[in-house]
């Protein structure tokens, strides 16, 4: 029987990962992943993960360099990383995905120094979007723990074949105590068998991994990629039904709605601010206002159709941002303009709110909700803001 | 026409090999050793980065060393640690 406890969503997150039995776990601590790793490595000293070797390394570049030459060498892993981390890792990153090596990795999201900040905001996981990665966006706790166990199902899979990124809020998630139901080994691995590679490293029956390409194949091969990120969305969908099936949670999927019936105002984001939202939108939904929330579980691949058919009713979208691409806008905010380009004479309004930390609260999502109802109007309001900017302390000039 | 090799995924190939690719096409001045002074002390095979220069021939007193083209690159390290300058780096003609 499956176990209701009240953990920490770090450890949560290590019990996923113990549950998938990875041959090889490899991480370097930053806050605020540190307490993933540090379980881990408890419970491979403990004796708890018999077959799983832990590798402490130099540095995040030489954590994602091994997972790397685990899974080539044909052996499921494991990472975690945060903010600085993860931009040590990005070279490596690519890699992964461009050798189609299925390594999954929690990301606990955090703020892109400089200025340093711990606090949370999502800049770290989106400036990693283009490198090849499948990413899974988490609101709770349980939902980081489930989507380790379907990434590790949906990057194995041979129609895709790829790395999951499972990211979830540092802080506001890793560090959160909830109620979470842990696995039972046995429908675990009923769940998932083992990794089955393509190709692995095999000194008997010698191969070349990351070869050059010359300009006659090297389009062709990142077209692969895409390829198969393409084909992911079918698998991501596929994999969450089953996890459904077996353990009675729909905690993955491409995108998921929130009272959208009839909402003429819509808020989007990924992450635990989702369930502000929600909170924002009962509250806006007992005073007669239409709003939903669409909630953006895979952010790569896109899922463009899903959120098509997801807003197709809407006048107004607000999308809320915590991150920024510098010099355009928020990342989301320009991604569903794009998606939606044809598709939908919505409004869509742009927020950078929450970086490095900042709260958003329930009144800040009615405030931009009924931005959206404004604009339906015809009032003025700006396309793209950044919310509650103090310009108080902002030097002369700007 | 002959049908294109289809690619693998993840681009997995054969191992490579400087068995079967010979490198020395780089090259763009081959080291060529003057059998008239060369004394046989191998300096010319133990600097090579590539170990292109062999033993090649014996006059009766000393031996004489050759170079393998299929790997020289023409850097000229033994042209340079040739202590009887018995070594010519020879421009290529393409």
């Amino acid at each position: 029987m499956a176990l209701m406890k009240v953990i920490e969503g770090s450890m949560a997150v290590a019990e996923a990962a113990k549950a998938c039995r990875p041959a090889v776990v490899s991480a370097y601590p930053i806050t605020p992943q540190t307490h993933i790793v540090e379980d881990i490595s408890q419970m491979v000293a403990d004796g708890d993960m018999p077959n799983c070797e832990y590798v402490r390394t130099e540095s995040e570049f030489g954590a994602a360099s091994m997972i790397q030459g685990a899974e080539a060498a044909g052996a499921r892993s494991f990472s975690a990383t945060s903010s600085q981390g993860a931009v040590l890792m990005y070279e490596v990153l690519f890699a992964i995905a461009g050798l189609r090596l299925p390594c999954v990795m929690a990301m606990a999201n955090r703020s892109v120094s400089t200025p340093l900040s711990i606090w949370n905001d999502h800049q770290d996981a989106i400036s990693a979007r283009d490198n090849g990665w499948i990413q899974l966006w988490a609101e709770d706790t349980q939902e980081a723990a489930d989507m380790i166990i379907q990434a590790y199902k949906i990057g194995e899979d041979h129609r895709v074949l790829l790395p999951v990124m499972v990211n979830l809020d540092g802080f506001l998630l890793t560090h959160v105590y909830e109620p979470v139901e842990l696995y039972d080994q046995k429908m675990v691995d009923e769940f998932l068998p083992p990794y089955k590679p393509l190709y692995a490293l095999d000194p008997k029956n010698p191969v070349t991994m990351g070869t050059l390409a010359q300009p006659e194949v090297y389009t062709e091969a990142r077209y692969m990629v895409h390829d198969a990120q393409l084909k992911a969305k079918e698998v991501i969908e596929e994999v969450a039904d089953d996890f459904r099936k077996k353990f009675g949670r729909y905690s993955g999927g491409l995108v998921e709605t929130y009272k959208m019936e009839g909402a003429e105002v819509a808020l989007i984001a990924m992450g635990s601010i989702i369930g502000t939202m929600k909170d924002a939108v009962d509250e806006m939904r007992e005073e007669g206002m239409p709003v939903g929330v669409v909630k953006v579980r895979t952010y790569r691949p896109f899922p463009v159709e899903a959120l098509r058919a997801a807003l197709k009713d809407t006048k107004a979208i607000c999308v809320i941002d915590r991150s920024i691409s510098m010099g355009m806008e928020g990342p989301l905010f320009t991604d569903l303009k794009a998606g939606l380009y044809a598709a939908s004479d919505a409004e869509v309004l742009g927020f950078v709110a929450g970086l490095g930390g900042r709260d958003i609260t329930i009144e800040d999502f009615k405030d931009m909700a009924k931005k959206g109802f404004s604009r339906i109007k015809g009032e003025r309001v700006s396309e793209m803001e950044w919310y509650k900017l103090d310009t108080d302390i902002l030097p002369e000039g700007i | 026409m002959v049908a294109k090799e289809k690619l693998t995924i993840g681009l997995v190939a054969k191992p490579g090999g400087t068995l079967n690719y010979h490198t020395g096409g780089w090259r763009t001045f081959r080291a060529v050793i003057n059998h008239e002074k060369c004394i046989g002390c191998k300096r010319c095979a133990d600097s090579c980065p590539d170990g292109a220069p062999y033993e090649c021939a014996h006059d009766g007193k000393k031996k004489k060393f050759c170079v393998d083209y299929d790997y020289c690159k023409g850097c000229g390290i033994c042209a340079f640690e040739c202590p009887v300058d018995a070594i010519d780096m020879v421009k290529e003609e393409k």
